[in-house]
């Protein structure tokens, strides 16, 4: 399964996304889901099995995010 | 004749071809608009604009590359950080040997009575005493603005000691690195710069119409005020214009190919051989060279930047008897050598230095200059001078 993690910024999305990369998680920009937003921007889809490890270097990096969707449930 | 291009304190000239190339495949391949939409080729545009960002954090010593925010040039930078400080009833300190695109904005501010500043008088060489600084420090003193290195005589500012009285006072450093990036070593943190002001199209050796205002890890960005409100790509549904780095200081679509090239720039300096200390050495023994010479085979010729002292790479002058603007046309005419002649966009560095208003002849050179063109500008200074 697949999880997106969300950003107020995409400029966030695109420093998010180089972090999770370098860190061996395999991590793609995509435009945001519908379901989740009508916003513009991106957001960086992972997956799901790497949403602890990837919360964890969001927070070492202070990267700030909003929610970490599964999409599944959308 | 190729030219020999000594005006690099304007713009340098020419690029690496790394430069010119990126530029070029970015107008013709990656052609989407950055943040603005989720296919690929708006993503392939954010990651370019987000490497750039990155590799200029890294190069000025910032952890978090939000921090840098992208601006049209070190003029739209100081606008922002000056404009963004001012409060009513706050003071300034800036120098004799600044550029207008810090005088002015002081001065506007002044006059609609929101501030008022003091500028500290530089030495005949374009020296800054920093207990000058300390000496004017009001007790509403809000901010230090200093020119870093001077684009009139090439003088490098005493930016550590600087830095070290602002931070002991509890002043905001606003280091107008315009002449000094990509130039001179620079490294925010060390320097205590809060807020530095670059422009991407001279040292750095990107494309004209590039630049930014970065800010350290440490300044609390709420002490800035945006000028500019629009368009993020980011919380769209919103009024409220986000208040988050770079967003509250960048909209509107930015200058991706100009930004393209100033990857290539600041990589070709990141990775030149010795490193920026090597290109600072460079350029500082072409002024040196230049000088040395010059005052030895030119009649009547006078310097305003001393030899002895560290130098940028930018050297004024004048030859007695011809103006500034004669020789700067004659040369370009007569043997291609393209320099600058005035007052530089700075009036008050010229009234320091005793040349105002006449102003000077301004040789700049940029990494790509060599002793040769040097001598060949004395042999046709010389030839001026025995002409007449």
């Amino acid at each position: 399964m697949k999880s997106v993690i969300l950003f107020d910024s995409t400029n966030l999305a695109l420093w998010a996304e180089e972090i999770l990369k370098e860190n061996d998680i395999t991590a793609k920009m995509i435009s945001v889901p519908r379901k989740i937003s009508s916003d513009c921007g991106y957001c960086v889809m992972i997956d799901s099995t790497q949403k602890q490890q990837a919360e964890k270097l969001l927070l070492k990096y202070n990267i700030d995010h909003n929610e970490i969707a599964d999409l599944e449930d959308i | 004749m190729n030219p020999i291009y000594f005006d690099n304190a304007a713009t340098s000239f020419p690029k690496p071809d790394a430069v010119y190339t990126s530029v070029y495949n970015c107008m013709q391949v990656g052609g989407g608009n950055p943040g603005r939409s989720g296919h690929k080729m708006s993503i392939a545009a954010g990651q370019l604009v987000f490497k750039t960002r990155k590799a200029l954090a890294e190069f000025f010593g910032v952890r978090n590359p939000m921090r840098v925010i992208f601006t049209l040039n070190a003029t739209e930078a100081l606008n922002l950080a000056i404009i963004g400080l001012a409060r009513k009833g706050t003071h300034f300190i800036t120098t004799s040997m600044e550029h207008n695109s810090t005088l002015r904005p002081l001065h506007e501010l002044q006059k609609k009575g929101l501030i008022n500043y003091t500028i500290v008088e530089a030495s005949a060489d374009g020296l800054i005493d920093p207990v000058k600084i300390l000496d004017s420090i009001q007790t509403n003193t809000r901010a230090v603005i200093i020119n870093h290195a001077s684009n009139v005589t090439g003088t490098i500012q005493p930016i550590l000691e600087i830095g070290k009285l602002c931070r002991k006072n509890n002043l905001i450093l606003i280091a107008d690195c315009a002449q000094s990036a990509g130039t001179v070593p620079i490294h925010i943190a060390e320097s205590n710069i809060d807020i530095l002001c670059l422009t991407g199209h001279k040292g750095l050796l990107g494309p004209r119409g590039t630049g930014a205002m970065i800010l350290s890890d440490e300044f609390d960005e709420q002490e800035l005020t945006p000028l500019k409100f629009g368009g993020t790509g980011s919380l769209s549904d919103r009024i409220d214009h986000p208040d988050f780095l770079p967003d509250k200081f960048e909209c509107g679509t930015l200058n991706v190919p100009g930004i393209a090239g100033l990857y290539e720039g600041v990589n070709f300096i990141s990775n030149f051989p010795g490193g920026i200390a090597v290109i600072s050495a460079t350029k500082n023994s072409f002024s040196r060279n230049f000088i040395t010479h010059a005052k030895n085979q030119i009649k009547g010729f006078t310097c305003y930047s001393d030899e002895n002292m560290r130098n940028s790479g930018v050297v004024s002058f004048n030859i007695e008897g011809i103006s500034a603007s004669e020789i700067t046309q004659w040369l370009s005419e007569n043997h291609n050598i393209m320099s600058r002649q005035g007052l530089h966009c700075a009036p008050v560095a010229h009234k320091t230095i005793g040349t105002f208003p006449q102003g000077t002849v301004r040789f700049s050179f940029g990494i790509f200059n060599t002793f040769s063109e040097i001598e060949q500008s004395i042999s046709a200074l010389s030839r001026l001078v025995n002409e007449k």
